[in-house]
C-alpha cells in the first residue's frame, strides 16, 4: 500500500511538472510583450527594456523557464501585473467563496445524486428509473450559467428569497454567506449531480448482481439492509471517486457560475485576469487548481483503504 | 445483405423511442442551421430600436432583443456558429485523439509520455483550460475551436488507447503480425476499424460538451466576438436585460439544452447498441 | 413416498418461468421432490437442467422481475409445525424463514461472501436477526460456528475478511453462516464444485457430520454422481426442467429405470471401466432447453426412443418410493 502511494506521489509530481511546463510555454504563445503589456500604452521603449531586465525576460526562454519552475517549487507564483501584489496572495483572498461554493455544491450533488442513483438501480427499468435517468440526462445538458440566470430571475428578482448576487459585506456573519451561496450551490449541485447519479446507478447495478448480495438475501435480511449495507458498501469506491473528482473540478471549474452570481472567487479572478491579460495570475491560478485536483485524487486513494479492506493489504 | 444489416442496426438503435425522438430533433436542428437564410423569418442583424425588448408576438415569435432584432432568427442563425464550432471540435479532437490514442495503445514506449500529458491536461477543469487557451491564443471562432479541441482530445485518446490495449492482444491482431503485416497496416486497418465504435460514441458526447463549453466561453466574453450570433453570445449580451425581458435569455438557453440533450441521447443510444455487454444488460 | 414421516420440504409440480429478450422460457416445468427431516436428498442433473433454479425458487431468490414461480407448490413444514407454501408466502414471512429455518450454501465460495465485511460480522448479522442476540454474544456465536466448521484459530479469524482466506476456508465460513441459526433445512447448491478434490471431500464430511449433529434435512444439488453416492439417502434426477427419476440411492444406482439415469451412471469412471459404453445412449448435445415441446424431452438424445416417445407428454409414474418419467422403462429394463 505504501509502495502504491509512493508511486502515486511520483506520478503526481510528474503531472504537476507537465502542467507547469504547459502553462509556461503556452503563455509565451500569447501575442504581445508581457513587459509592454504591464506598462500599458504610454510606456517608452526604454521603460520596457528595463522591466524586461527586472523580470528576466531578456534571458533565453529555457533559463526563464527553469527560474520560474524554481520559484513555483518554493511556492512563489509571481506578482500580479494589475493587482499590485503577489499572485498567491490574490488567490488566497479569493479562496474562501470558491471553497465553500465547491463544498456546498458537491454536498447538494451527492445528497441528490446518490439516493437517486440507488433508487434508480434498485427499481431498474421501472418508472422511478426512467424519471431519474431522464432528469439526470437533462441536468447534464443544462449550461450552468443559463440555469443560474433563470434561478436569479425566479428566486432572487421575482420572489426575493435570496440575494441576487455577491458574497455579502466583508465580515458578514456566516449565515449571510450561506444565503449568498444557496442559489449558486444549488445550480452547480443540480448540474453536477447527473454524473453522480449515473455512476451510482451503474456501480449499484454491478454490485446488486453479485453473489454476496444473494447470500445476504438468503440470510433473511430486509431489502433495505441488503441494499444499503451489503450492496452500497461495495459500490462506495467508484461513488467516492466520482464525488471526489466532482469536488476537485469545482474548485476551478465554477468560473461561469461564480461570474453569473458575482462571487469573488478564484474563477472570477481568472476571468478578470483573462480580460486584463494578467498572465501571472492566470498561470498561478492554473497551477493551484491543478495542484488541488491531484491532491484530491491522492486523498481519494487514501480514502479507498478505509472503505475497501482488500486495498489495505 | 448489407441493407438488411443496416436495417437491423437502425431498428436496434431506435428501439427506445426517446433515441428516435432525439435523432429527429437533432436532424431538425442541423437542417435549421443549414437552411438558415430560408427559414429565419427576419434578418438576424436588422436593428429596429423602436421594437427593442418586445415580448413574443405574432411578428416576433420569440420576442426581440435589446436592439430590436428578432430572437428566433438569431437562434436559427446562431445554430450555424454553435453547431459549426461543435462539429469542428469533434472532427479535430477525433482525428488527433485517435492518432495519439493508437500510438499510446500500440507502442509501449510512447504510452507513458502521452498518458502523462493527458493526465496533465485533464487535471484542469474543462472551462478553465479553455479560457486559458483562448486567452493566450486570442478570441476568435478559429481559436475557440482550437482551444476546445485541446480540451477534449484527451478524452478521445483515453478511449482509443483503452480499446487498442484490448484489441492488440486479440488473436486476429497476433495472427496479422505473425503473417508479416506491417505495423502501420495493423494499426490503420485492424485496430482502427475496431475502435471506431467507441470513438463514434465519444464524438457525440464531445459534440454536446463543445456546444455547452462554447456557450460558456462566449458568455464569459472569452469566446467568439459578440457580433457573431451564437447561442452563448445571445445569452451573454441579453443577461443585463433579463429583468425586463426574460425571453432574451430563456430561448437561446433552451436551444442549447435541446441541442446538447439530443446529442447526448443519440450518443447513449449508439453506445447501448454498439456495446455488446451493455446491450445484454438492457 | 414416506407417508408416515411427513416431509420437511415437499415440492409439488413446480413450474418456473423466465422472461427473456427472446420471449418466455420455462427452465423448470414439473418438479416434484421431497426432503424429510434428517434426510439428504441429492438433486442431480447437467447444467441447465433447472436444478439450481429449483433451489432458488425454494428460497424465493429467483432473479426479479424476470423470474417467477408460475405453477405448483413448495410446501415447507415450519418448526412450529405449521406447513406453508413458500411459493405464495408473503415476502416478510419468507424472510423470517430464510437463514433461520432454511439456509443455503452457494456454489462459488470466492464471490458469495461480502468482501467489505469481516466473516464474523457476516455470521453475526444473521444470528442477531434471527436469534435476537446482542452484538457481543452474536460475535461469540460466530466464533463458535467457525470452530464448529473446523476453522483453526476461530477466535482470531472471526475478524478477518474473506479475501484473507482460501476457497475451502471460505466455503467453511459459508457453511458456518448457513448453520448459525440451526436451520431445519439446508439447501446446498453445488457446494464443492469450485473446490479442489481433497477440499471437496473434507467439506462433504463436514456437511454430513453437521447434519447428523443438528438433524436437519439437506437438499444437495450436484452434477457429480460420485458425490451423490457418498452423501445422499435418496436421489432425484432432473432433465430439461423435469424430474425424470427418483429413488433411494442404492436402488437407483443398482437398477436405474430411466435411460438418462443409466447414461449418467455409465459415465462414472468405475462403470466405464467395466466396459459399458455410456455414449451409446446419449447421442447428441441437448437442444434449446426450456422450450416446451411434445413428448419426452429426452427422446432426441435417447438411444431407446421410438415414435411413441415423441407422441405426447410423459407423466411421472410413481410406484412405492420410486418414480420415473419414461414410457418404455419396463421394456428397456427387461
Amino acid at each position: 500500500m505504501w509502495l502504491k502511494l509512493g508511486r502515486r506521489l511520483g506520478s503526481l509530481v510528474i503531472v504537476m511538472f507537465l502542467v507547469a511546463t504547459m502553462v509556461f510555454f503556452l503563455t509565451r504563445l500569447a501575442p504581445g510583450d508581457p513587459a509592454a503589456l504591464m506598462l500599458g500604452d504610454q510606456a517608452t521603449a526604454e521603460d520596457i527594456a528595463r522591466l524586461r531586465q527586472v523580470y528576466g525576460l531578456d534571458k533565453p526562454i529555457l533559463v526563464q523557464f527553469i527560474l520560474w519552475l524554481k520559484e513555483i517549487a518554493t511556492g512563489n507564483l509571481g506578482q500580479s501585473i494589475f493587482l499590485q501584489r503577489p499572485v498567491i496572495q490574490a488567490i488566497a483572498e479569493r479562496a474562501e467563496p470558491t471553497f465553500f461554493l465547491a463544498l456546498f455544491s458537491v454536498s447538494v450533488a451527492a445528497l441528490v445524486g446518490i439516493p437517486a442513483g440507488i433508487a434508480s438501480a434498485v427499481w431498474r427499468g421501472r418508472l422511478v428509473d426512467q424519471i431519474v435517468s431522464g432528469l439526470a440526462m437533462l441536468a447534464a445538458n443544462i449550461p450552468s450559467f443559463w440555469l443560474g440566470l433563470i434561478f436569479i430571475q425566479l428566486f432572487a428578482v421575482r420572489l426575493g428569497w435570496f440575494p441576487v448576487a455577491g458574497y455579502g459585506e466583508p465580515g458578514a456573519p456566516f449565515m449571510e454567506r450561506v444565503l449568498h451561496l444557496a442559489l449558486p450551490a444549488t445550480v452547480l449541485g443540480i448540474v453536477n449531480s447527473a454524473l453522480i447519479v449515473r455512476f451510482t446507478r451503474a456501480s449499484m447495478l454491478d454490485v446488486l448482481s453479485e453473489d454476496y448480495v444473494r447470500t445476504a438475501r438468503s440470510k433473511g435480511l430486509s431489502e433495505v439492509r441488503v441494499v444499503l449495507r451489503h450492496a452500497f458498501g461495495n459500490a462506495l469506491v467508484p461513488i467516492i471517486t466520482v464525488v471526489g473528482l466532482t469536488a476537485a473540478l469545482l474548485v476551478g471549474g465554477a468560473i461561469v457560475t461564480e461570474t453569473v452570481f458575482g462571487l469573488p472567487g478564484i474563477g472570477n479572478l481568472v476571468v478578470s485576469a483573462v480580460l486584463r491579460r494578467d498572465y501571472p495570475v492566470i498561470q498561478g491560478a492554473l497551477i493551484v487548481v491543478a495542484g488541488i485536483y491531484v491532491l484530491i485524487n491522492l486523498l481519494i486513494d487514501i480514502i479507498y483503504t478505509f472503505v475497501d479492506p482488500r486495498v489495505r493489504y | 445483405m448489407e441493407q438488411s444489416s443496416l436495417l437491423l442496426f437502425l431498428r436496434r438503435m431506435f428501439r427506445r423511442k426517446l433515441v428516435l425522438v432525439a435523432f429527429v430533433v437533432l436532424c431538425a436542428i442541423m437542417l435549421m442551421a443549414l437552411l438558415a437564410p430560408w427559414i429565419a423569418p427576419h434578418e438576424p442583424t436588422t436593428i429596429r430600436v423602436v421594437r427593442r425588448l418586445k415580448p413574443p408576438s405574432e411578428l416576433n415569435w420569440l420576442g426581440t432583443d435589446e436592439f430590436g432584432r428578432d430572437i428566433l432568427s438569431r437562434i436559427v442563425y446562431g445554430a450555424r456558429a454553435s453547431l459549426g464550432i461543435g462539429l469542428a471540435v469533434v472532427l479535430v479532437s477525433m482525428t488527433v485523439g485517435t492518432l495519439f490514442g493508437l500510438m499510446a495503445g500500440y507502442f509501449r514506449s510512447l504510452d507513458g509520455i502521452i498518458m502523462r500529458v493527458v493526465d496533465a491536461l485533464m487535471a484542469l477543469p474543462d472551462i478553465l483550460l479553455a479560457i486559458f487557451l483562448v486567452a493566450v491564443l486570442g478570441a476568435s471562432a478559429f481559436n475557440v475551436v482550437l482551444a476546445l479541441s485541446i480540451v477534449y482530445t484527451p478524452r478521445v485518446i483515453r478511449v482509443v488507447r483503452a480499446s487498442t490495449l484490448v484489441i492488440r492482444e486479440l488473436p486476429f491482431v497476433e495472427a496479422a503480425r505473425a503473417l508479416g503485416v506491417s505495423t502501420r497496416r495493423i494499426l490503420s486497418v485492424h485496430i482502427l476499424l475496431n475502435v471506431a465504435s467507441p470513438v463514434l460514441v465519444q464524438a457525440t458526447f464531445i459534440f454536446a460538451y463543445a456546444v455547452l463549453a462554447e456557450a460558456g466561453l462566449s458568455f464569459l466574453g472569452a469566446g467568439v466576438p459578440p457580433e457573431l450570433p451564437t447561442w452563448g453570445t445571445m445569452i451573454a449580451s441579453g443577461q443585463q436585460y433579463a429583468d425586463q425581458a426574460f425571453w432574451v435569455v430563456l430561448f437561446p438557453g433552451l436551444a442549447i439544452v435541446l441541442a446538447a440533450l439530443s446529442l447526448q441521447v443519440v450518443g447513449d443510444g449508439l453506445r447501448d447498441m454498439l456495446d455488446p455487454k451493455l446491450r445484454k444488460a438492457l | 413416498m414416506n407417508m408416515d414421516t411427513p416431509s420437511l420440504l415437499s415440492i409439488q409440480d413446480l413450474e418456473v418461468r423466465f422472461r427473456t429478450e427472446d420471449g418466455e422460457v420455462t427452465p423448470v416445468r414439473g418438479v416434484t421432490l421431497s426432503v424429510s427431516p434428517g434426510e439428504t436428498v441429492a438433486l442431480v442433473g447437467e447444467s441447465g437442467s433447472g436444478k439450481s433454479v429449483t433451489s432458488l425458487a425454494t428460497m424465493g431468490l429467483l432473479p426479479r422481475p424476470a423470474g417467477r414461480v408460475s405453477g405448483g407448490k413448495i410446501l415447507f413444514r415450519q418448526r412450529s409445525g405449521q406447513t406453508v407454501d413458500l411459493a405464495t408466502l408473503p415476502l416478510p414471512d419468507l424472510r423470517r424463514l430464510r437463514g433461520a429455518e432454511i439456509a443455503m450454501v452457494f456454489q462459488e465460495p470466492m464471490t458469495s461472501l461480502n468482501p467489505v465485511l469481516t466473516v464474523g460480522e457476516q455470521i453475526a448479522e444473521s444470528v442477531r436477526l434471527h436469534m435476537g442476540l446482542g452484538h457481543a454474544s452474536a460475535l461469540k456465536r460466530a466464533a463458535e460456528m467457525l470452530d464448529l466448521v473446523e476453522i483453526p484459530n476461530a477466535r482470531r479469524r472471526v475478524h478477518e475478511y474473506p479475501h484473507q482466506m482460501s476457497g475451502g476456508m471460505r466455503q467453511r465460513v459459508m457453511i458456518a453462516l448457513a448453520m448459525s441459526c440451526n436451520p431445519s433445512l439446508l439447501i446446498a447448491d453445488e457446494p464443492t464444485t469450485a473446490l479442489d478434490v481433497t477440499i471437496q471431500a473434507q467439506i462433504l464430511v463436514l456437511i454430513q457430520r453437521l447434519q447428523r449433529e443438528i438433524g436437519m434435512g439437506v437438499l444437495f444439488i450436484t452434477h457429480n454422481l460420485g458425490v451423490v453416492a457418498e452423501i445422499a439417502d435418496r436421489v432425484t434426477v432432473m432433465y430439461a426442467g423435469q424430474v425424470v427419476e427418483t429413488g433411494s440411492v442404492g436402488e437407483l444406482f443398482r437398477t436405474p429405470r430411466h435411460p438418462y439415469t443409466s447414461a449418467l451412471l455409465n459415465c462414472l469412471p468405475a462403470r466405464a471401466r467395466r466396459g459399458e459404453d455410456g455414449r451409446r445412449v446419449v447421442q447428441s448435445i441437448p437442444g434449446s432447453i426450456g422450450k416446451v415441446g411434445n413428448g419426452c424431452a429426452f427422446a432426441p438424445r435417447c438411444g431407446q426412443a421410438t415414435d411413441s416417445c415423441q407422441a405426447g407428454s410423459v407423466l411421472l409414474e410413481t410406484e412405492m418410493d420410486r418414480s420415473v418419467r419414461c414410457l418404455r422403462w419396463r421394456e428397456i429394463l427387461a
